[in-house]
């Protein structure tokens, strides 16, 4: 009896851990446009870059719960450090170098992490949104070392591993990016599973609780912090080694910003979030600046607020049927915010009972399938929610 | 007299109000110590103290004689002291044997561990279904925690304190709230909690106190006022006055 259920734990915890089938087939995929998207290569690198930007911020918020609004001080430390380093030919070769930004970004995340361990989520936004603006204007003050506005121009990169030269189609800069995505997902999909791992979710889940049983909660959040600031960093380092170029705006709140817009549209908590996010978000952007390409981020705000009042995938569709709606007719811009404007007052207004009415209808389509599937009616889950929160 | 938790005249004061005054109690190893007291007495305040998640205004608390007054609430699990919460504080979206497994993970101290995953350790996995079978989690091992029935709740909290392997038990109030049906299931995991545990106990009902506590305190206004084995507590008149009254003589 006894080793059975040993048997079922072990199962379970293991299995949690183990690659399914989808993941097999994401990076395959991934790994298969190297060869079937040539034409794709400089826009499927900044994808990936953005990816693991956002992959970072999804292990303090979605792994820890810290959210931050400055994620690309890090993210920007990085680009100028590997930037620097190539320029001055510090460190020639491109891994090294950014290895070593990496450390710099999470020697960064190190000592800013105390400012983040206490208080409340808002506290945490103004401090990580303040320790970025004080990197954005720093690395604007001492513009004879980072370029300033200007950005930081003629650097030359040396081949990877001394041989693999950065083509000017971007090839090999794709290969270099993806792998190194590859690694640092691969790593992070370890450290998630791990006690430590776990030890993270229950610190975001019960911070009381974890005290408790013995998990110095400050110490976890200090390593997560620092390790997500140097994903941050080297996804930065990326960014300015196959661009040869680093810039402010790689500071800047935008860039956060971006990278939590990401993560929401991916959704966190499950790594994957980050890459499916950036993915969606580069084809968005694609799609709706083809349609409106001077107000293409009115769309994405649309689609945004959608998406956090009726869900990812009730939101998408919502969105799709209205901005459908506008090409259908073919309405000019002015007359399309104009329409769009009205549906956001008059959705807002009716939000309760558009998701009450969508989940009944969810409810009722999923009990059909099942009756139709097993013949007979499905069992009804009680749910109790007396699980404390601190 | 072998005292493995000891606090000596323990103060807390919020503000103006004094919810500890001059607490000095000595729990013998291997006790089954109930502490009671009417509503508002400083039970909670207490345990809290003693794990470390409010800081005394004054006094000592000492461990096999060693202060620990001054130690992190996470510190003190280390050296033994484990609790449960009056209110469940459980990991909503953790499922029984995550949270087992993460706690058993924490005390052999490979909680920092961040490349082995969770369940490959065969001593951990050992340990959480031995946890699992004891507090009768079994059949709900897979489920988020979230969504398990109250009573099961109420199991999981005392399972994971005693998966921290504790020498010191601090029960709040365990079966609070559980409906009469479900009680006897936590009644008699507390009743079969192995003999070397100490346990100190918070409770309102007099039925559970006199099953299963061999020494009683009783807390008044934040002060020790009567200490001593159940049959001369009963008997005491001044707790009978201030708390107990009709609950003994039915």
């Amino acid at each position: 009896m006894s080793s059975q259920i040993e048997t079922a734990v072990t199962r379970f915890l293991v299995g949690r851990a183990r690659f399914g089938p989808f993941e097999i087939a994401f990076w395959l995929a991934a790994f298969a446009t190297i060869y079937f998207l040539p034409g794709r290569h400089l826009i499927l690198t900044e994808t990936a870059i953005w990816g693991l930007f956002a992959l970072s911020l999804d292990l303090i918020l979605g792994y820890a719960g810290i959210i931050s609004l400055g994620h690309a001080a890090f993210f920007g430390v990085g680009a100028y450090a590997a930037g620097l380093l190539a320029k001055h030919e510090i460190i020639v070769e491109p891994s090294i170098a950014l290895l070593a930004a990496g450390v710099m970004a999470a020697a960064l995340g190190f000592a800013t992490s105390f400012l983040v361990l206490r208080g409340s989520d808002l506290t945490r936004l103004m401090v990580t949104l303040g320790v970025s603006l004080v990197c954005f204007e720093l690395a604007n003050k001492f513009g004879e070392i980072t370029g300033g506005a200007d950005g930081l121009q003629g650097i030359t990169m040396a081949p990877v591993f001394g041989t693999y030269r950065f083509d000017m189609f971007g090839h090999t800069a794709y290969i270099y990016a993806l792998v190194w995505l590859f690694v640092l997902f691969v790593l992070a999909r370890r450290v998630v599973n791990s006690p430590f791992g776990l030890s993270l979710k229950a610190i975001k889940g019960n911070a009381l609780r974890s005290s408790a049983i013995g998990i110095a909660v400050n110490w976890r959040l200090v390593a997560i912090y620092t390790l997500s600031a140097g994903y941050a960093g080297i996804a930065g380092g990326l960014l300015a080694q196959t661009q040869a170029f680093a810039s402010l705006s790689m500071l800047s709140i935008d860039r956060s910003a971006d990278a939590l817009l990401i993560l929401i549209i991916g959704g966190t908590g499950y790594l994957y979030g980050g890459l499916i996010g950036a993915l969606i978000y580069r084809l968005l952007q694609d799609f709706l600046s083809d349609f409106s390409a001077r107000y293409w981020q009115y769309w994405i705000g649309f689609v945004l607020i959608m998406m956090v009042l009726f869900g990812r995938v009730y939101g998408s569709i919502i969105a799709a049927l209205i901005i459908g709606a506008t090409i259908w007719f073919d309405l000019s811009s002015t007359t399309s915010f104009l329409v769009t404007g009205l549906s956001l007052f008059a959705l807002g207004i009716v939000r309760e009972r558009l998701v009450k009415w969508i989940a009944l209808r969810e409810r009722q389509t999923v009990n059909w399938f099942h009756r139709v599937w097993t013949g007979s009616k499905p069992a009804v889950h009680g749910r109790s929610d007396h699980v404390g929160g601190a | 007299m072998s005292a493995v938790l000891e606090t000596s005249n323990l103060d807390k004061r919020f503000g103006g109000i004094v919810a500890a005054s001059a607490i000095s109690i000595a729990i013998r190893k291997g006790a089954r110590h109930a502490l009671i007291g009417p509503n508002g007495a400083g039970k909670t305040t207490f345990v809290n103290l003693l794990a470390g998640l409010l800081r005394p205004s004054g006094g000592e608390i000492l461990l096999d004689g060693m202060p620990i007054t001054n130690l992190e609430p996470h510190a003190r699990v280390r050296l033994g002291i484990a609790r449960t919460f009056q209110i469940n504080q459980l990991f909503a979206d953790l499922t029984p044997i995550e949270t087992l497994g993460l706690a058993i993970s924490e005390r052999h101290g490979s909680g920092r561990d961040w490349w082995r995953i969770v369940g490959s350790r065969p001593g951990v996995t050992a340990e959480v279904s031995e946890l699992l079978e004891r507090f009768r989690l079994v059949d709900v091992m897979t489920e988020r925690t979230a969504i398990l029935p109250y009573g099961k709740q109420r199991l999981l909290e005392i399972a994971v304190a005693f998966a921290c392997r504790p020498r010191v038990l601090l029960l709040d109030e365990p079966a609070a709230g559980v409906p009469e049906a479900e009680r006897h299931e936590i009644l008699a995991t507390i009743a079969a909690l192995p003999a070397d545990v100490t346990v100190l106990l918070i409770e309102h009902d007099m039925d559970i106190v006199f099953s299963f506590a061999d020494r009683i305190s009783v807390l008044v206004n934040g002060e020790l006022f009567v200490e001593g084995p159940p049959d001369e507590v009963a008997r005491d008149p001044r707790v009978k006055a201030v708390y107990l009254g009709e609950a003994l003589d039915a």
